[in-house]
């Protein structure tokens, strides 16, 4: 079974926890080239529930400021695609919570749509996230070569999608919905208002058939707390490329224990 | 073959909506009311209206005598340098103006390299008392003083792009990010014919006034309405994408491009996206486009702002791969050297932008009885410290 549905499905975890999920997304390639290996592990370590590596694009359109600046460094610093397989190639033998590539659709088109699918299962990759791949164009030309490698792939939704919309991701969706919090590129803010959770409340009376995780403008304890009641998880980025500019990739559990301790 | 748009929103292969998400609502309410208002009666009137009080259309088309005879062709300009503002951005900006405010949106953002869609942005927004942000490179910025100068006069707020390469291509990320940040209030007027659909088709329906015009001019002139050619720059392709419009589909009218070359075309420092790039995604279109092997998006190089561009809008591109279009690259000299003829065969100082189009001389051999229309895009008082620190004057 796909892991992203595994770990899906773990309600109640083992080591007591509520079975709200923590994903973290970083950068491939910085704040060192080398440091991609190195994250993920120390991110499991730390307890992480799940984890998205940013393919870097030259024109992240969806990002604000933060993330922006971790993919400008990080091609500077040399990373692309063919590296980042190559960098990946062993992690399954360490690693085993679901991994999911978030990236802009060019340079996966670039690479061949049908090879960079089969490249990630050999790789071991759970899952893809490409803000810029309509849902449209995915159901009519990708969905089965996604498919075909075992991947799944995952629709952003944000306050302003329609309900009927939502409703078609949601058809079309066979792992989770990543709920953008607010009308937004990526980075922190700071808290959410009586907007979100009407937003999140909305969407968690729709009963859809994939659970959502949150993602932009979670940065802490509180405002994963925050999100997580309505939802089966969330996404934090920004907040950790920032801790990862101030701190490197050794010392992640510093970040991740505070996030994940207020929810035992 | 149609080289028109089909009824998804791709011309061939090329176009299609390629957006986050976050834009979607925003795109797909343009996308299922722009025909419609466009062809509303009292927008008609409206828009027809203004670009005739307020722009001053129609431009003239102008039997340019000594430039025919250095050349050796029957050689008409259109002279879109002669619009309010000084180039053909603002029929643009007038119809989305106008869309905007049917839509009803209070807010307006641009993107602009340049500067010319940023003034004929500021230039409408004024006209209407519409709030204007115009994201803009920093780089160009620098070397466009006097526009930046314009918008501020016009009460635009006059934004700088600082990532990537500070140029056309990052103000147009940073205005799509502000899109996403203000989805509700805001229109988006993209100066070119690129972007997600609908807009690469909503910006050269506005610009098709020029050919539409060049149509019953050239028939008063020379008794016959088409030309045996039409050329026009492309950056990302609006001022050309209107000089074609009401001849794609007659093809006893060839089409000829001309794309900045910069320093030559393989010298690395170039905008010529038909010779460089390859099919991809920018700016929410599929097209062609300056990319690495790894589908990561070049920083192009051009004496010109207007044209430095790493893309071209996806009318272009199908023009270019099913051969309907003759595509040709100028360099900032030839390009210069092209400027300065104009300046002293027909007293016409044009922006350096339509200079790469009067450069397909140097190219192309026409037969002397050849009837060629070149787009005149734009006027060069802008570029005036360029031609000076070029030329030494």
């Amino acid at each position: 079974m796909n892991r992203i549905i595994q770990k899906l499905k773990e309600d109640n975890l083992p080591d007591g926890k509520t079975g709200k999920l923590l994903s973290i997304y970083f950068t491939a390639g910085y704040p060192n080239i080398d440091d991609t290996v190195t994250i993920i592990q120390n991110l499991e370590k730390s307890g992480v529930d799940m984890i998205e590596i940013g393919l870097p694009f030259s024109d992240p359109l969806a990002d604000g400021p933060t993330i922006q600046a971790s993919s400008t460094a990080a091609l500077k610093n040399g990373m692309t695609t063919e590296l980042l397989f190559e960098q990946l190639k062993d992690i399954r033998q360490t690693v085993s919570i679901p991994l999911i590539i978030m990236g802009y659709f060019n340079p996966i088109l670039q690479y061949g749509v049908e090879e960079f699918c089969k490249k990630c299962k050999e790789t071991g990759i759970d899952g893809l996230i490409i803000p810029d791949l309509p849902v449209d164009v995915y159901h009519s030309e990708y969905k089965e070569t996604f498919e075909k490698y075992g991947l799944i792939n995952v629709f952003l939704i944000t306050p302003q999608t329609s309900d009927e919309r939502i409703r078609y991701i949601d058809s079309v969706s066979d792992g989770f919905i990543y709920m953008v919090s607010s009308a937004s590129t990526t980075g922190a803010k700071t808290g959410f208002g009586d907007t979100q959770t009407e937003y999140f409340e909305r969407i968690a009376n729709m009963n859809l058939k994939n659970p959502q995780i949150v993602g932009f403008g979670i940065s802490n304890n509180e405002t994963f707390t925050q999100a997580t009641k309505y939802a089966k998880g969330a996404i934090i980025g920004s907040a950790f490329i920032k801790h990862l500019t101030n701190n490197g990739a050794e010392t992640i559990a510093s970040f991740v224990n505070p996030i994940i301790a207020t929810e035992n | 073959m149609s080289y028109n748009i089909n009824n998804k929103g791709y011309y061939g292969e090329f176009g299609g909506a390629f957006i986050p998400e976050m834009l979607y609502p925003n795109v797909e309410e343009l996308r299922q009311n722009y025909l419609k208002i466009m062809t509303e009666p009292s927008f008609k009137e409206e828009f027809h209206q203004l670009l005739k009080d307020y722009v001053g259309r129609p431009s003239p088309l102008y039997y340019a005598k000594r430039l025919s005879e250095k050349h050796n062709a029957k050689i008409y300009l259109k002279r879109e340098d002669l619009n309010h503002t000084g180039a053909h951005k603002v029929n643009n900006t007038i119809g989305q103006i106008l869309m905007a405010k049917r839509l009803g949106k209070n807010r307006i953002i641009a993107e602009t390299g340049a500067g010319q869609h940023g003034v004929a942005t500021a230039t409408v927004c004024a006209l209407m008392g519409i709030e204007c942000i115009v994201y803009m490179g920093e780089i160009d910025i620098a070397r466009q003083a006097p526009n930046v100068a314009r918008m501020k006069m016009l009460g635009a707020e006059v934004r700088p792009a600082l990532s990537g390469s500070r140029t056309l291509k990052d103000a147009t990320n940073e205005a799509i990010r502000d899109w996403i940040n203000n989805p509700v209030d805001t229109h988006y007027i993209i100066g070119s014919a690129i972007g997600p659909h609908p807009y690469p088709d909503m910006v050269t329906k506005f610009q098709s006034i020029i050919s539409e015009e060049i149509k019953w001019q050239l028939k008063e002139k020379e008794g016959k309405e088409d030309p045996d050619y039409v050329v026009a720059c492309i950056g990302g392709g609006s001022n050309a994408a209107g000089t074609y419009y009401h001849f794609l589909d007659n093809e006893n009218v060839g089409i000829i491009a001309v794309e900045a070359a910069g320093k030559g075309i393989h010298s690395g420092e170039s905008a010529a996206t038909s010779a460089l790039g390859k099919e991809g995604i920018i700016h929410g279109c599929k097209t062609l486009l300056m990319q690495t092997k790894d589908g990561q998006i070049t920083e192009p190089y051009s004496i010109s702002a207007g044209l430095d561009y790493p893309g071209v809008g996806p009318l272009h591109s199908h023009l270019y791969k099913s051969g309907r279009g003759e595509f040709y690259s100028a360099t900032d000299d030839e390009a210069m050297t092209a400027g300065l003829e104009l300046c002293q065969l027909e007293g016409i100082i044009p922006a350096i932008e339509t200079a790469h189009a009067l450069a397909i001389f140097e190219h192309k051999t026409f037969q002397p009885e050849d009837i060629v229309v070149i787009s005149l895009s734009g006027r060069g008082d802008k570029d005036l410290q360029n031609y000076i620190d070029y030329f030494k004057l």
